[in-house]
Formats: structure tokens, sequence, C-alpha cells
């Protein structure tokens, strides 16, 4: 009985802990996995350029200082400051959007939002989604609607990398007579510069990058942590050996 | 004559003879800590109060450092935890600790809680530990509470609005409490404010009061055991109880090794989850609160969905308060519903067994329906574990008068 309570206990902690991955699953478009290569430096470094050339003049990453990019990156500050630093001065300075949100907001509608933690608030996998989910739409201010956030008032940036592609979608009537739109596949109507393989590596390196910078001490924290355990684990031998000692009398 | 004048010019017993004639150190130190004698045969249910002291000053000191740097307006407390996690020289470790360390407090008191309820620790002579047990878990529901709302993200926003807001729903008062809460017509920096205040101050210092006499009354009337049997009826000549072994140095090694393999989960979490898959740190808190826009989907942390799970499955919303303030309170009335003979679950019937095996499974699935959406099957399987809930405390007189108990042994079983 005590022994069943015992497990019935580590199932109840466990099942705290698969539980988010059912959360997580809330949205109605089904996310492809973004499999990024976390701790790829050429990854992270094509990235970060990708982000400086295509996102940063509308987005800004105001928590996120170029000497820490650069320390992660292995960059130099030279290279920093030719490569990617195109409206900073100094290096540790923020990551600031060239066009003033005040303007973007009249512009767009809404103000681009900052990117420095962008994929911790939605994930990694939405973000990439998101960045290969632009499609024509009829009606739409900008042309294109997004398979992930509908509605979405940001253009396809991207166009001219990815082309243009449209939304096949499935209708399909319930019981009660009620159609129920899903989404299908894409279709490609123009092509951009880079074909469907190119394009899958750019969007993933650039999420990368955003998964980078919303946790910059994520690589340093999980070397530490296996220091951290090795240590515990020594302890704890230490520890078990001592309390053998102090209760060999106890019987 | 005084004792001090009296011993002038006698040998002198150093430093510790001179506190002591002035302060209790070494009687206090052998009354708590060597002399203190409880049962040899505990088992790792048993450490769990340990635990939660260690946890308290991990809360502590990180707090302190959060401090140094975090701004407790509006404006300003999202970008400072940001400034925290990146530019403050360890700030990550510290903010991780504390993060991690909330959600570790609560699992660690709940498995403190379900010890009593496994062997009876509520029972008489223990009724005033539960109670001020009892108020030191109400007391970090509160903490936990006002502390998520610092960090000022979307879903310390909208959580505390949804909780705080429950509150209006008690007639006549209700408004102006939420009022009272909230020192503004809406959550705002004045919240967030005061929030600081409670979380910092206010509570921290009820709970150590707390736990302080917490120690004291267990202390008073010594610890319970897995065979929930007295172990003062059977000492030495020297009034040692037999089966017990002081609490320094035999429970502090043990507590040690115990205290290491907590050590080893927790770093696990800090260093290679600290979201835990947006459990510990919500996905949609790492967004800054925003009025105007409500998050898809709003959960409380995991350690209050029990409840919350309760509330939602009323319902009316003032019901829905009545029942969700009785599931919380409940639990105090333990030593008084529980009419067994016996305390430890090792000599108890099968009905009691049966009984808080069906509890934890309900606990357990009410937590997980409380982070899920609303929809009408899971609103159902919610009703049905609330009267689950409901029933274990309320037939508790009466399941636990009919129970047939084993006999207790004389002395605890030891296996060495």
């Amino acid at each position: 009985m005590i022994k069943s309570m015992r497990i019935a206990g580590v199932l109840a902690l466990a099942a705290f802990f698969v539980a988010p991955q059912a959360l997580a699953a809330g949205g109605a478009v089904h996310l492809e996995p973004a499999n990024l290569e976390q701790d790829n430096a050429a990854s992270l470094r094509r990235g970060a350029r990708n982000f400086m050339n295509y996102c940063s003049g509308c987005h800004s990453a105001k928590y996120v200082r170029f000497n820490t990019i650069g320390k992660a990156l292995d960059l130099s500050e030279e290279q920093l400051i030719d490569n990617l630093m195109f409206n900073a001065e100094k290096t540790f300075e923020t990551i600031q959007a060239a066009m003033p949100s005040e303007d973007a907001a009249v512009w767009y509608g809404k103000a681009p939002p900052d990117l420095s933690l962008m994929a911790r608030a939605k994930g990694a996998d939405y973000v990439y989604n998101f960045l290969k989910g632009f499609y024509i739409a009829e009606g739409s201010p900008t042309g294109v609607d997004n398979i992930v956030l509908s509605g979405t008032s940001m253009p396809h940036v991207l166009w001219e990398l990815q082309g243009y592609q449209t939304a096949i979608f499935e209708t399909h009537e319930n019981e009660d007579g009620s159609v129920k739109k899903n989404f299908a596949n894409f279709e490609q109507l123009s092509a951009g510069s880079m074909d469907a393989g190119a394009y899958d590596e750019f969007v993933r390196d650039t999420v990368n990058f955003l998964a980078y910078i919303a946790e910059p001490i994520r690589s340093d924290r999980r070397k530490l942590g296996v220091w951290v355990l090795m240590f515990l684990i020594f302890f704890y031998i230490l520890a078990a050996q001592l309390k053998k000692a102090i209760w060999k009398d106890v019987k | 004559m005084s004792r001090i004048e009296a011993e002038v010019g006698k040998p002198q017993g150093g430093l510790i003879k001179w506190i002591d004639d002035r302060f209790p150190l070494t009687s206090t130190l052998k009354y708590h800590v060597t002399e203190y004698y409880a049962s040899k045969n505990f088992n790792w249910w048993f450490v769990f109060g340990v635990l939660a002291m260690v946890v308290l000053v991990i809360q502590l000191v990180t707090g302190i450092f959060l401090t140094m740097n975090y701004k407790p307006a509006a404006a300003e407390a999202f970008a400072s935890v940001e400034y925290i996690m990146r530019d403050v020289e360890w700030g990550w470790l510290i903010r991780y600790m504390h993060s991690t360390g909330a959600s570790f407090f609560f699992i660690v008191v709940y498995l403190h809680m379900f010890r009593a309820m496994l062997y009876g620790s509520y029972k008489k002579p223990r009724e005033l530990i539960w109670l001020i047990g009892m108020l030191i878990f109400f007391v970090l529901m509160a903490e936990g509470f006002a502390g998520y709302l610092l960090p000022w993200g979307q879903m310390s926003y909208w959580g505390a609005q949804v909780i705080i807001s429950l509150f209006g729903a008690i007639p006549v008062v209700g408004d102006a409490l939420v009022e009272i809460i909230r020192g503004d017509y809406s959550i705002s920096d004045i919240t967030l404010n005061r929030f600081f205040a409670l979380h910092v101050i206010v509570l921290p210092l009820a709970l150590i009061g707390l736990i302080f006499v917490h120690i004291v009354a267990l202390h008073e009337v010594g610890s319970n055991n897995p065979d929930g049997i007295d172990i003062k009826k059977h000492k030495d000549e020297s009034g040692k109880p037999l089966d017990g072994v002081a609490f320094h140095p035999y429970h502090t090694s043990k507590d040690l090794v115990g205290i290491i393999v907590f050590l080893m989960i927790f770093s696990a979490v800090v260093f290679f989850a600290p979201d835990m898959g947006g459990m510990f740190l919500e996905h949609a808190n790492f967004e800054p609160a925003n009025m105007t826009a409500t998050p898809e989907h709003i959960a409380p942390v995991w350690y209050y969905t029990p409840y919350y799970a309760i509330l939602r499955a009323v319902p009316d919303k003032l019901w829905g308060f009545i029942l969700f303030a009785m599931a919380v309170v409940l639990p105090v009335f333990l030593p008084w519903l529980d009419r067994c003979r016996v305390r430890s679950i090792r000599y108890r019937g099968w009905m009691y067994k049966t009984a808080l095996t069906v509890f934890v499974i309900t606990f357990v699935m009410l937590g997980w329906l409380g982070l899920q959406a609303a929809t009408p099957l899971y609103v159902m399987l919610a009703r049905v574990f609330s009267v689950l809930y409901f029933a274990f405390f309320l037939l508790m007189p009466f399941y636990t008068a009919m129970d047939k108990t084993k006999p207790e042994p004389d002395r605890v079983v030891y296996h060495d």
C-alpha cells in the first residue's frame, strides 16, 4: 500500500511535468518543428546577419547588447562594427530599430513588437512557422495573411527570398451544417531568389538567433549545470558515508 | 548578590560560560538540537520539513539579491527583470533559483502536508502544529501570488486580474475589498508597488514568525514517526526515549543526504529546464503586461490550479468563490474530522487507505484540469473531482470511525 502510494506520488509529479506539452499545442494550426541547432555558432552568425539585414529595420531587440552577441558568437569588435552595427556606435549598445516606432504604429496600425523575447514568449516553432507562413490574401492591406497569426499586420518582408505562395484549404462540413476550413498546404505562385530548401535554412538560422537572444545565457547555464551536478554527486557520496558512520551504532 | 558577582575570582568557564550566564545558549541548543530526540525510524517522507527550510533560505537569500536590481514600477519592472537576466553578474542564476524555488516551495510543502496525512501527524497532541502549518500554507499562497505579479508580464497581470476579481464575488463588501487589494480601479503601478511591499516585507516576516512557532510547538510535543506511536513511553534511566536519536548528529547527517538529493533535482531544473516547459515560468510572461490585450489562455501557476479547477467547476461566481475558499480552508479541520484511533496509515484500515489514494488522484487531476482550457468535458471532469475532493473531508468522520484498524506495535519498527 505504502509502496503503491509512493508510485502514485511519482506519477503525480510526472503528470505535472508532462502536462505543458499538451498545453503548448493549443493553437489551431499544426506547427512544424524548427529543429534548431542551438549551439551551432555558424548558424547563429548567419542568423545574426539575417536579423540585422531583414528584421532590425522595423524590429528592435532592446534588451540585447552587441557585445553580448559578439562574445557568444566569437566575433571581434571590428567584425561586430562592420557586419552588424548599422545604427549603433558602441558595442555595449542594444539593438534598436531603424524605423521610429511611433511612425510604424501609424503605418502598420501597430508598432512592430520588440523581438528580444519573442522566441521565448511564442516558442521557436511558432516563429519558424510564422516566417514560412505568409500567403497571398485578397483584401488584406499588405496583400498577405499568415497561417499562424491570421490578420497579422506584418507584410511579407522576405518575399524576395521566398517568393509568393498561396494557401490551400480543405473545407470540412460539420454534422450541424457549419463549414470548417482546415489548412492543407501551400502552393508556390512565384519563385524567390532562394529555393525552398535554402529559404528553410535561412529561416531556421534566423529563428536560431532569435532563440539565442531570448536567453543569451542558455548555453552557459547548461555547461555550468553539468559541473554543479558533478559536484553534488561527489558531495552526495561523502554525505552518505558520513550518515552511515554516524548511524552505525543505532540498532 | 547576583550570579555574576558570586563568580568573580573563581576559575572562568570561557566564552561559552560567559554567554550562558547571560543568554540560554547551551540549554537552547540542547533542547532543540543535540538533545531533541526524534524517532530513529524516520523514512524519507520526514525530510520535507527540513527541505522546506532549505527552500525558505534559498528564497530569502536570492530574494534579497533580486531586490537590489529589481524596480517595482509598472514602467520599469519588466525591463529590470530582463536587466537582471542579461546584464547583472550571475543575475540569471539568482533569478532562476528564485523562480524555481517558488515552485519547489509548493512541491515540498504539498509533500510535507501529505506526510502528515499518511502518518496522522495532525492528530492529538499535534493539532496546533497542524493549525500553524496551515497558516504558513495560506501565507505562502499569498506570498507566491504577490511575487508572481512582480515580473509584470502578461500572465502576471492577467492572472492577478482574474484572481483579485474573485473577491468581488463576495456580497456587499466585495467591490470595496477588490479596490483595497488593488489600491486602484484596475491593476496598476500602485498595485505592483504594494504587492512588492507585501512580497518582500509583510509576508516573509509573517512566514518566518509562523515557522518559528511551528517548530517551537513541534519540539514541545515531539516529532511523529512512521508508526504514529509515542516514543516517550519507553525511556532509559537518563530519560532519553529508547527509540529516539538526537536531532544532531543523527537526523542532521541523514537530512544532509536528503538535502543533497533535493539540490540535485533543484539544480537540474535551474540549469537545464528553468521554464519547466512553461510550468514554472509561463510563456506568456515573457511578454510585458499589456492591459489592452488578453493572453489566449489564462491559467494560474500550477500550484494554485487544483483550487482554480474547483472554482471554474461552479457555474455561479459567488458559489465558485465559496467552494474555492472552502477547498483551501477545509484541511484546517483535519485533526477533528479524522476520528480514527490510530495515527499511521500502516495500522489503518482499507477505507482510509482507499480514501487517501482517491484524494491524491483527485488533487493531481484537479491540478491538471486547472491548467487546461475550460472545455465542457474538462468542466464536467472538474465537477466530478471537486465532489470527490469535498467528500474526502466531509465524509471523513464517518469512514475513519467505521474503519477497522490493526493493532499498533509497542515499539517503532526499525530495520537497520
